[in-house]
């Protein structure tokens, strides 16, 4: 058995004397790292100023917000909830949560779907070319504004000079006013969103399809499936996990349900169905300077919208087999 | 080899005609965008409508674009944030990137914790607006660059990326004295330029369609890009809100303001769907 010396005892009880402090460990960290810590200066600057700055901007819904006062100038407000109360009160409130729902819901499954068919389809073939010529095609909406898709709607369909509208108008019918109506306002949304995306979204489906065992399918061959069976037992229980996945994130994101489109394609007429969180904060805070009632609004869908993220992620990594966002 | 039976052969001329609907799908907008901006505006009228294949053609819509008031001021705005918002985003971004991928940086995982927070909450339009307010950005260019320099989501990429350069790389060049700065600009960044590429791309098209900053940010309007004034075109046939002030705009001129915004995206965009997938699977698998 060995034992200490007496120099190693002493020696030992230096090093743990000697033990340095939280405070001067983190002091010989920035001095040995300054380099690192330098470059990750700049950044650090912005993300304090533009991500955590605007939390104490938050307190305005807490207040009543005086904007010669200034934020810290401002008298609380008496009681402190008094916008929220104010908030859940107004009768648009309740349309607009469930316009916001209803909107992200639509977009989630149609595009789903539009996105799976296209990858379906572009895995089928074997002929490259075609495939590259389809895909390149269809990927190219992602990357205009949506300012721009607006605008490839009207070409087609709007009234007066649609190229849909004439052929509808030669065909003996009329063309509606897709953008005024309120019957067909979500529709518009929803089909120029899957034009926009779809093919973006096929793209991550196609990967995942391309990473299955070839193995599989000369087996089921083998065993005289047909090309719709392979489909159906092989391709698509293979990228269950990825559907699952990507359906559960973007519930995650229920609360956004595409701001800009929205604001880019709504007037007044359709507000009624198109107006969500995003555009009715604008509306109220930006435009008529309510700021405090727009802020408490922000501040819910900042809430529940994280508290949604965090049990999204939580469910992907539970079934999304380990993969999650981060 | 296993032989193709004739259900398979119908499926696959199924598969082939689907794939030419999806493609048309896409392409005919776009033709029909194309064609309305070079029609002359007499053909619309005569139709009664757009049509795919003009039979006559004119750049007259061009011309009328070149001379609308803001246009170009609006095309030098557009190009003078994408620029610059792209180079600055692409310095701080790799700036941070370095560092967060070097697994032994003391507090890494604070910082990234700190960062990462901020992707899941949106403190919101308002505190937003009151902050780029007392900042002193509105109604000046930064506005429409500054608010939103670095995306989280795009520098997790590049983290991600640098974390599979191993440290051994970088240090023979320590011993042989390179300080950290230089070791980042010749040796990282050079082995991280897929990544960049794709992070770049990216932020440079978000830049170039940005929309929402300049109306909220910048209520001059003689500092607007093109995004919103296009908007602002396009919406002045539309019966609700007439602008009094303009000329009202035919629809092939309405056209040709799209394309003219949309050629550099389309100029870039080979490069983007070349680079784009690898981007979007090393952002999709883990950070």
């Amino acid at each position: 058995m060995e034992t200490m010396s007496v120099d190693e005892m002493a020696q030992a009880r230096r090093t743990i004397a000697h033990r340095p402090s939280t405070l001067k460990r983190v002091a010989v960290a920035l001095v040995r790292h300054r380099a690192l810590y330098l470059m990750l200066l700049p950044g650090a600057i912005w993300y304090i100023v533009y991500n955590y700055m605007p939390l104490y901007g938050l307190s305005i819904a807490f207040k009543d917000f005086k904007v010669g006062f200034g934020i810290s100038g401002s008298e609380w407000a008496t009681p402190l909830l008094a916008h929220f109360q104010r908030l859940f009160a107004s009768p648009r409130f309740p349309i607009v949560i469930r316009n916001t729902v209803l909107i992200s819901l639509y977009r989630i499954f149609f595009g789903t779907l539009a996105s799976l068919f296209i990858a379906l389809l572009l895995n089928e073939t074997k002929h490259y070319w075609y495939r590259r010529i389809v895909q390149t095609l269809n990927f190219a909406p992602f990357f205009l504004s949506w300012v721009v898709v607006y605008g490839v709607f009207l070409s087609l369909f709007s009234q007066q000079t649609g190229f849909v509208s004439r052929w509808v108008r030669e065909l003996g019918g009329t063309m509606p006013s897709l953008l005024q109506s309120t019957d067909h306002f979500r529709t518009v949304l929803i089909g120029s969103s899957v034009w926009k995306s779809a093919g973006y979204g096929a793209v991550i489906y196609l990967a995942a399809m391309s990473g299955l065992d070839p193995g599989l399918y000369e087996a089921a061959r083998v065993d005289g499936a047909n090309r719709l069976q392979l489909i159906w037992h092989i391709t698509l229980p293979g990228i269950r996990g990825m559907i699952v996945l990507l359906l559960i994130l973007n519930i995650g994101s229920l609360l956004m349900a595409g701001f800009e489109q929205i604001f880019v394609f709504y007037n007044v007429r359709v507000y009624e169905v198109a107006d969500i969180i995003d555009t009715w904060i604008y509306r109220m805070g930006l435009e008529r300077m309510d700021f405090t009632i727009s802020t408490a609004m922000g501040l819910f869908q900042a809430v529940i919208g994280a508290l949604m993220m965090v049990g999204a992620n939580a469910l992907a990594k539970h079934w999304g087999e380990g993969s999650s966002l981060w | 080899m296993v032989r193709q039976g004739i259900g398979d052969r119908i499926f696959d001329v199924v598969v082939h005609i689907l794939l030419a609907v999806i493609g048309l799908f896409a392409l005919i907008p776009i033709l029909a965008v194309v064609s309305a901006s070079i029609t002359p505006y007499s053909e619309v009228l005569k139709h009664g409508g757009i049509v795919l294949f003009p039979s006559k053609f004119t750049l007259e819509a061009y011309g009328q674009l070149w001379n609308y008031p803001r246009m170009l001021d609006a095309f030098k705005v557009t190009v003078y944030i994408t620029v610059i918002g792209t180079l600055l985003n692409l310095l701080l971004t790799s700036l941070m990137a370095y560092p967060l991928s070097r697994l032994y940086l003391p507090g890494r995982k604070i910082i990234m914790s700190i960062l990462i927070i901020t992707m899941y909450f949106y403190p919101g339009i308002i505190p937003r607006y009151w902050i780029v307010k007392t900042t002193g950005l509105i109604n000046s260019m930064w506005a429409m660059i500054v608010p939103s320099l670095i995306s989280t989501f795009n520098l997790m990429i590049l983290v991600s990326y640098m974390q599979t350069l191993p440290n051994e790389l970088f240090e023979s060049a320590r011993i042989d004295g390179a300080g950290e700065f230089r070791i980042l600009w010749e040796i990282a960044l050079p082995l991280t330029k897929p990544a960049i590429m794709v992070v770049g791309l990216l932020f440079a098209v978000g830049q170039w369609n940005s929309y929402l900053q300049p109306l909220f940010y910048v209520p001059n309007r003689d500092l607007w890009p093109l995004q919103p004034v296009i908007r602002e075109i396009l919406r002045a046939t539309d019966a609700l809100e007439p602008d009094p002030t303009l000329t009202v705009p035919t629809v092939t001129m309405q056209m040709a303001t799209i394309v003219f915004s949309s050629v550099p995206i389309l100029l870039v965009y080979p490069f983007i769907q070349r680079h784009f997938t690898k981007g979007l699977l090393l952002g999709a698998i883990k950070g």
